[in-house]
């Protein structure tokens, strides 16, 4: 298991996380709406996505 | 396993060296900085930073523990590299040899040479840039900001809401006009203009006044501007002199191809992010250098699988290039974000919206959709992203 933690204090919405990990992050408004246990399959999209974050707002581990 | 050595101490060389690792490179990695922090996250250098104050464990990027045995030279220069020999050499003198070299040296402002007091002129790029800089901007001081780019203007919407007198000079017809074109960058003028922020646009700073320290600056036009802070944000110029003589192409950046190797190099070498003049297969393959947030990213990603490859004697993956540029940009309570090259359009749309009011626009040239913008949309813009996508020519 994968565990995402988004700083919602940092989150402004900017979407990114969305296009980069679709099955973990959805954004209606700030801040994103994501599932917080994902499987281990899906950790390489959970690092892009905090990668692509432009306030650094999303944590995985 | 050989030793690689990463130049620039930035996100390039972070995600790099990050990816070399995932891409199976056990072998040493060295990282020269100029800088005295770890890669730290500068957009909001212009924006909550400047107007909240900078606070480095908050600006700086979460590494992965892959990278935790990385030697960091920070406040280090290098000064000159022999990529026949892989011999790259600081600025005190160490020489350090590399089996596979990552140029992650960005960029720098432009500084014009014009004739006055040095004292109260800035250039933003840094932390420490940022912190003096913040450090002048007081209730009432007059703000002077030669350029009307995105630099240009985040900062002065920040020091508007700090209570600072703000002029906007530029050469322009309308501020973030190469990025936006006219018509947006009208609607984002009006916009600064109601915040207070007045612009001289199509003028020049000529010189400038005072005794030790700017008071005033004269322009193209004759006329006169009180001044105690002036920001300079008229662009960059590439960090590459430490590469001459290894009869690379350096006209703009280093020029690389689609797997970011740089052409001509007689050792392994990538070359990511600010600095890199790589082809995007999005964009017809010409190669460009982009200055987006994005790119260091994707670019290094990219770079540290193929070096990764090389050092281990296999064949890089040389496919097409195809990450989609993204830059976002916020001034005001206003949330600008921007997918493709909106600055290589002949010709833009508004879609949705009005341009005063939360809108989308299109970017086009003769083949198609190049870029989208949303200004306070950012949560419509997703099937763009895939239309843009879906330009690669591969």
């Amino acid at each position: 298991m994968a565990r995402i933690l988004v700083d919602a204090d940092k989150c402004q919405g900017y979407g990114q996380c969305c296009y980069e990990a679709p099955a973990i992050f959805t954004l209606i408004d700030a801040p994103v709406t994501y599932v917080a246990d994902v499987d281990e399959s899906l950790r390489d999209d959970a690092e892009r996505a905090a990668d692509a974050c432009p306030v650094q707002a999303i944590t995985v581990e | 396993m050989g030793e690689v050595v990463i130049v620039g101490g930035g996100l390039g060389a972070l995600r790099t060296a990050e990816s070399l690792r995932s891409a199976g490179h056990s072998g040493p990695i060295t990282v020269v900085g100029d800088e005295l922090f770890p890669p730290y996250n500068r957009p909001p250098l212009s924006k909550d930073a400047l107007l909240d104050g900078i606070d480095m464990a908050r600006l700086e990027f979460r590494r992965r523990p892959s990278v935790d045995d990385v030697t960091w030279r920070l406040g280090r220069r290098v000064v000159a590299a022999d990529l026949s020999s892989g011999t790259i050499t600081l600025d005190d003198g160490t020489l350090l040899k590399a089996d596979g070299l990552v140029v992650a040296s960005g960029i720098r402002p432009r500084r014009l040479p014009l004739a006055g007091p040095a004292e109260g002129r800035f250039a933003l790029r840094t932390a420490a840039d940022a912190e003096q800089i913040r450090s002048r901007l007081t209730p009432g001081s007059h703000v002077l900001i030669m350029g009307a780019g995105f630099i240009g203007c985040e900062v002065a919407a920040t020091a508007r809401r700090l209570g600072c007198e703000v002029t906007v000079v530029a050469l322009d017809d309308e501020p973030m006009i190469r990025p936006l074109g006219a018509q947006v960058g009208a609607a984002m003028r009006r916009r600064h203009e109601r915040e207070g922020v007045r612009f001289r646009l199509g003028h020049t700073i000529d010189s400038f006044h005072g005794d030790e320290q700017v008071r005033s600056a004269s322009l193209s036009d004759g006329s006169e501007l009180p001044a105690d802070v002036v920001v300079e944000a008229v662009g960059s110029v590439t960090n590459t002199e430490w590469l001459d003589g290894n009869a690379l192409d350096l006209s703009d950046g280093v020029l690389v191809d689609s797997a970011m190797r740089i052409v001509g190099s007689a050792m392994p070498a990538v070359a990511v992010g600010d600095v890199a003049r790589h082809p995007n297969a999005l964009f017809g393959n010409v190669p460009y250098r982009v200055e987006h947030w994005s790119i260091p990213t994707e670019t290094g990603r990219r770079a540290g699988r193929t070096l990764a490859a090389q050092l281990s004697g296999d064949d890089p993956d040389t496919g097409p290039f195809t990450a989609l540029p993204s830059f976002w940009s916020d001034q005001y309570d206003i949330s600008l974000q921007s997918f493709g090259m909106p600055g290589l359009a002949t010709r833009l749309e508004v879609v949705d919206g009005s341009l005063d009011e939360p809108c989308i626009i299109e970017y086009r040239d003769d083949d198609g959709l190049v870029g989208v913008v949303g200004i306070d949309r950012t949560s419509d813009l997703t099937g763009y992203r895939t239309r843009l996508q879906d330009r690669a020519i591969v």
